[in-house]
């Protein structure tokens, strides 16, 4: 993703981790080819919001938080509530990360993490409803990328997912008793990328440096593909993305076991 | 996509609401050097789409920062007409149209040989002129054959379709009723002599054997879709030797 002098990795660097992925089957930290970083996750870190989440996969660390107001459905989903996603690439998480308008980076990983949420149905937007075509809850996932060490899209789609698990809508705010936000599924995303012929789980930043291609699997508990999403110039063959599907079924279900309740 | 509807979208015969049976394309037509300023440039009908592609470079890189000593960088931009769609689309960059122009420009830097232009860049820009489902495949298909009419030098053509599910029922080159109304979407697109995937996004929900059933589709389809690309681009230089020959 960045792309100037920080960008550039030394050979030697660059080879070892090559050479360990293609000899060793093991990446520079130690990590097998289909393994996830450590995560923790901390829900409810702010209170103020609805529901909430900071996320730490390995050193990349995210915060999301959800706000839930009411207001006025899309004119095509009078008995819906509204959804939206927005990641914001803090130019405090990484050297080239710059404040402004989204970039196209953030702008695709808020779309891909939104689809996961949205496809799976995780959320019960029926339910949203506090009178047809004139007021629904509006549910707001804002995520704050704060430390940036590769794999955005799961560090993300794990707050958001988390945050919403332990999110509840604030219907006292309109003389209503709050409840627990509707939840259906629990999706979980795992994104791999290709280094020279290898497909690795979980790239961090120097590995997504030295990688040609990205793809994105995300399933729900039902063992169904809800959301997919191929990124970066290079390619994967059939049999690479269909041998990532069983990959992403396998890592998603231990990503999901870390989700709360 | 995925709203619950009791719209019907197939007839008691298994046909589609447009005729076709589940693994037909709809008419696909691609002219090429349609422009006169652009250094490429095609012109796609594929169903009710219409989307007008132009290639400008490989060109000096601009801002400078954006340069590249190893490679060209190549910039896809999708557009939307404002009334390409049924309601008014307000014009300029929108959230999904930056997505596009993302996963768009890298498909086809995987078929160009980027490394021949250090400092390069390369500009497509494709308009949807008309919008009638799977107009990121049809722009990338299109895109593709501009890009061989510039001249700029690639590793293969970039072939792409689309197929979903609708009704439980996996078919290939969704339409906009399809589309709407359907359970899953999933575009891809490939390099045809390799069959390297260089674009592929999904959502809705598909079980593995019907995201199988659906990519074979798509493969199959890809086949005669870049034979109209082929015939296009032959078609102009069939021409332009006629010109020569009277």
């Amino acid at each position: 993703m960045p792309r100037d002098e920080l960008d550039v990795m030394s050979e030697i660097k660059r080879n070892y981790i090559l050479q360990k992925i293609k000899k060793d089957g093991l990446r520079a930290d130690g990590r097998k080819l289909d393994e996830m970083r450590k995560v923790v996750i901390q829900t409810n870190f702010i209170p103020r919001a609805s529901g909430s989440a900071v996320v730490t996969l390995g050193r990349t660390k995210v915060v999301c938080g959800i706000k839930i107001e009411a207001g006025e459905p899309f004119p095509d989903t009078p008995n819906q509530g509204v959804l939206t996603t927005n990641v914001e690439l803090l130019p405090m998480a990484f050297p080239t990360f710059e404040a402004g308008p989204p970039s196209e980076d953030s702008i695709e990983i808020a779309r891909v993490v939104d689809r996961g949420i949205r496809e799976s149905k995780m959320i019960d937007l029926q339910k949203l409803v506090v009178e047809p075509a004139k007021q629904v809850w509006i549910v707001f996932i804002d995520i704050d990328v704060i430390d940036y060490d590769g794999n955005l899209i799961d560090a993300c789609t794990i707050a958001a997912v988390s945050a919403l698990a332990t999110a509840v809508v604030p219907a006292s705010t309109i003389g209503q008793k709050d409840f627990p936000l509707p939840i259906t599924c629990k999706p979980a995303s795992v994104t791999m990328m290709k280094i020279d012929n290898v497909v690795i789980v979980d790239p961090d930043l120097e590995e997504e440096q030295i990688a040609s291609a990205r793809l994105t699997v995300t399933m729900a508990e039902d063992g169904h593909l809800k959301a997919m999403q191929k990124g970066e110039p290079g390619f994967f063959t059939l049999e690479e993305i269909q041998k990532a599907i069983k990959t992403s079924s396998d890592v998603g279900s231990q990503i999901r076991s870390n989700y709360p309740k | 996509m995925g709203t619950a509807s009791d719209k019907k979208l197939f007839d008691e015969n298994g046909l589609r609401l447009d005729g076709r049976s589940p693994g037909d394309l709809r008419p696909i037509r691609i002219e090429t050097d349609v422009l006169n300023r652009a250094d490429g440039s095609a012109f796609i009908e594929w169903g009710g789409n219409k989307i007008q592609v132009a290639v400008y470079g490989p060109r000096e890189a601009y801002p400078r920062h954006m340069q590249d000593i190893n490679q060209a960088f190549v910039r896809a931009r999708y557009n939307m007409a404002a009334f390409s769609v049924d309601e008014r689309k307000r014009p300029g960059p929108d959230r999904r149209s930056m997505e596009i122009s993302k996963v768009i420009s890298e498909a086809l830097q995987a078929a160009i040989m980027v490394e021949l232009f250090p400092r390069a860049q390369i500009d497509v820009f494709i308009e949807v002129l008309q919008a009638d489902a799977g107009t990121r495949i049809a722009g990338l298909t299109a895109s593709a054959v501009a890009l061989a009419a510039a001249g700029v030098p690639m590793r293969d053509l970039v072939v792409g379709c689309t197929a979903g599910k609708v009704d439980g029922k996996v078919v290939l080159d969704l339409s906009k009723e399809e589309d709407n109304f359907g359970q899953a979407d999933l575009p891809i697109a490939i390099m045809p002599k390799s069959g390297k995937v260089v674009l592929m996004q999904m959502d809705g929900d598909l079980s593995v054997d019907e995201f199988n059933e659906a990519t074979s589709m798509i493969f199959k389809a890809t086949e005669r879709i870049n034979q109209i690309q082929r015939d296009a681009l032959k078609k102009n230089y069939a021409n332009t030797a006629q010109d020569w020959g009277e």
